[in-house]
């Protein structure tokens, strides 16, 4: 399997953890997590549930403090450059009642943060028009979200991170819930802008196979610890088997590639 | 005599429909938002709640606003901090609920037995519109505007908070705090219609006009807006009722206001669930299937 060509490195990555590790509630969630993320550059994180994906997305958010090591955007604390990092959560299941059109979800990216509230405007009403335009749901920008399906939901939460222009792009498991078709096209979709603008993407998802293609890097999680590399370097038995701590199979079925659990695993660890 | 004419004559309608107005709008507007955020118990608790503090002001002989007032942001804040998480704020809301009960039923108790008259009892939990003293007309509409002033500053994180607090945190919001601030703002607009329609039923302007506006509006903004002006509509036209409710037979007795509102709100509500609207959209919706 090949990878995607990988952005030149530049100097100044847009992300760094060295050694970070993480508890929450007395367990140990992340140990000894290094990364370097460059401009542009998409890394796919993935690992089995519980693995410490969110966690680890929550560290470079700033909202979980590493219990060690280090984590810098764009060399500054995490806290202090929330407006580089744009987020797309994991799930949201609005209301049926919920009087929210596709252009108001949009706008809550722009300036949902600000005190006060807005008169609207037309240079906001362009710049909501524009994000919507990058992510191809213009067709749907007044109709309410609780008509949208998934796919079309999940586009709006992308066009809500990019509004804010970020340098770094989180996606916390952005292809639940979706039909294949509507995977690939989310995945086009973040891969094709991040390239055009030259946003690094942190995507976390538990089926890797629909990022393989685009991704450059992948960071694979499983208790608590990482293997970072290209597609080639990460998925092989001997880097999977010493990261999960027993025998793992790496197969490649009909060009999808699945990951079984040794006799002594409890069962699949990551499923096509 | 009655009608129009004597009924904006009447210096009691004038005061009740100024107060009235104040208060409805306000509690029409954070109402958008307790029923946004899923706080309905909340809301109707801090209204119930408001007795125990109303029926102790009355004991103490002071103005019961205050009590309703004092009561309500203490509860407000108490519920807030025990129920920081969503699964245990119905559980917090609960807690001080009874407390706060159990200590209203034994003030109540006391202000039926000391002052040998239900007058005050009845005012507290069945509102007093008509005999609410004019003096805190100036003291209601200071805390209505700071209710309002806090709802205008805190709308937009407040709306983030509200449907995704996960993107609201990454964007360096703090949930928490705008939670809390919510919760006194509500507070306030829910004791004022306490003191108006009674503790008992301070939820149907809360809620009513709420539920309402959100069916019918396109977005959340023009829900706010709606909701306070279809609380202000059910609350003005609910004086009106029942000052003509003497003069209706076959008792020339007057029926209480807070019943004239409450049942305006619920057909504000039931005419929203049939709006035209609605129903172009779900018949669209099966041709579309």
């Amino acid at each position: 399997m090949k990878s995607a060509l990988r952005p030149v490195p530049e100097p100044g990555g847009i992300l760094d953890l060295s050694g970070v590790e993480a508890v929450l509630g007395g367990r140990q969630v992340l140990a000894g997590i290094d990364v370097h993320v460059d401009p542009g550059e998409f890394v796919g994180v993935i690992g089995p549930n519980g693995a410490g994906k969110s966690t680890l997305l929550k560290v470079v958010l700033g909202l979980v403090r590493p219990s060690a090591g280090e984590v810098r955007i764009a060399g500054a604390d995490p806290r202090r450059m929330r407006g580089l990092v744009g987020y797309v959560p994991q799930s949201f299941d609005p209301d049926p009642e919920l009087p929210l059109r596709a252009r108001d979800l949009v706008a809550l990216g722009l300036d949902g943060s600000r005190w006060g509230f807005s008169l609207g405007g037309a240079p906001r009403r362009a710049a909501v028009d524009r994000a919507l335009a990058s992510v191809d749901a213009l067709a749907y920008a007044d109709q309410p979200i609780s008509r949208l399906s998934g796919g079309e939901l999940q586009r709006l939460m992308v066009a809500q991170a990019l509004i804010a222009e970020p340098r770094l792009l989180l996606l916390d498991e952005p292809l639940t819930n979706l039909d294949l078709r509507s995977q690939a096209e989310i995945v086009e979709l973040v891969a094709s802008v991040a390239r055009e603008r030259g946003i690094a993407v942190l995507l976390v998802t538990h089926d890797m196979n629909p990022i393989l293609r685009v991704t450059h890097r992948i960071l694979y999680l499983a208790g608590g610890r990482a293997a970072v590399g290209t597609v080639d370097e990460v998925l092989r038995e001997g880097v999977l088997s010493s990261l999960y701590g027993y025998h793992v199979d790496v197969l490649q079925v009909h060009g999808r590639i699945v990951i079984v659990g040794g006799a002594e695993a409890e069962a699949v660890a990551c499923k096509a | 005599m009655h009608g129009l004419g004597a009924f904006f004559a009447d210096p009691a309608v004038g005061t009740a429909l100024l107060l009235g107005s104040i208060v409805a709008s306000v509690s029409g507007a954070v109402g958008a938002f307790v029923v946004l955020r899923g706080q309905s118990f909340s809301g109707h608790a801090l209204g119930d709640i408001g007795a125990a503090g109303a029926s102790a002001a009355y004991l103490a002989g002071m103005e019961p606003l205050y009590g309703f007032l004092g009561v309500g942001l203490l509860s407000g804040l108490l519920m807030d901090r025990l129920g920081e998480r969503a699964s245990s704020r119905d559980l917090a809301t609960g807690i001080v609920l009874s407390l706060m009960l159990g200590v209203g039923a034994l003030f109540l108790y006391l202000l039926t037995e000391r002052t040998n008259a239900s007058g005050g009892t009845a005012a507290v939990l069945f509102g007093s519109i008509f005999t609410v003293d004019p003096s805190v007309t100036l003291p209601i509409a200071l805390f209505s505007l700071l209710s309002s002033l806090l709802l205008a500053l805190l709308y937009r994180p407040l709306l983030l908070s509200s449907l995704q607090p996960d993107v609201a945190r990454a964007r360096g919001v703090p949930v928490g705090a705008v939670g809390l601030l919510f919760m006194l703002a509500a507070a306030i607009a829910i004791e004022e219609s306490a003191l108006v329609a009674g503790a008992l039923l301070s939820m149907a302007l809360l809620i009513g006009p709420a539920a309402a506006a959100l069916r019918l509006a396109r977005h959340v903004g023009a829900a706010v807006l709606l909701s306070a002006g279809l609380a202000v509509l059910a609350l003005v036209l609910g004086i009106f009722l029942a000052y003509e409710s003497y003069f209706w037979p076959p008792v020339q007795h007057g029926w209480p206001v807070s019943f004239f509102i409450a049942a305006l709100v619920l057909l504000e509500y039931l005419l929203a669930r049939l709006w035209p609207q609605r129903a172009a959209r779900r018949r669209e919706e099966g041709a579309a299937a």
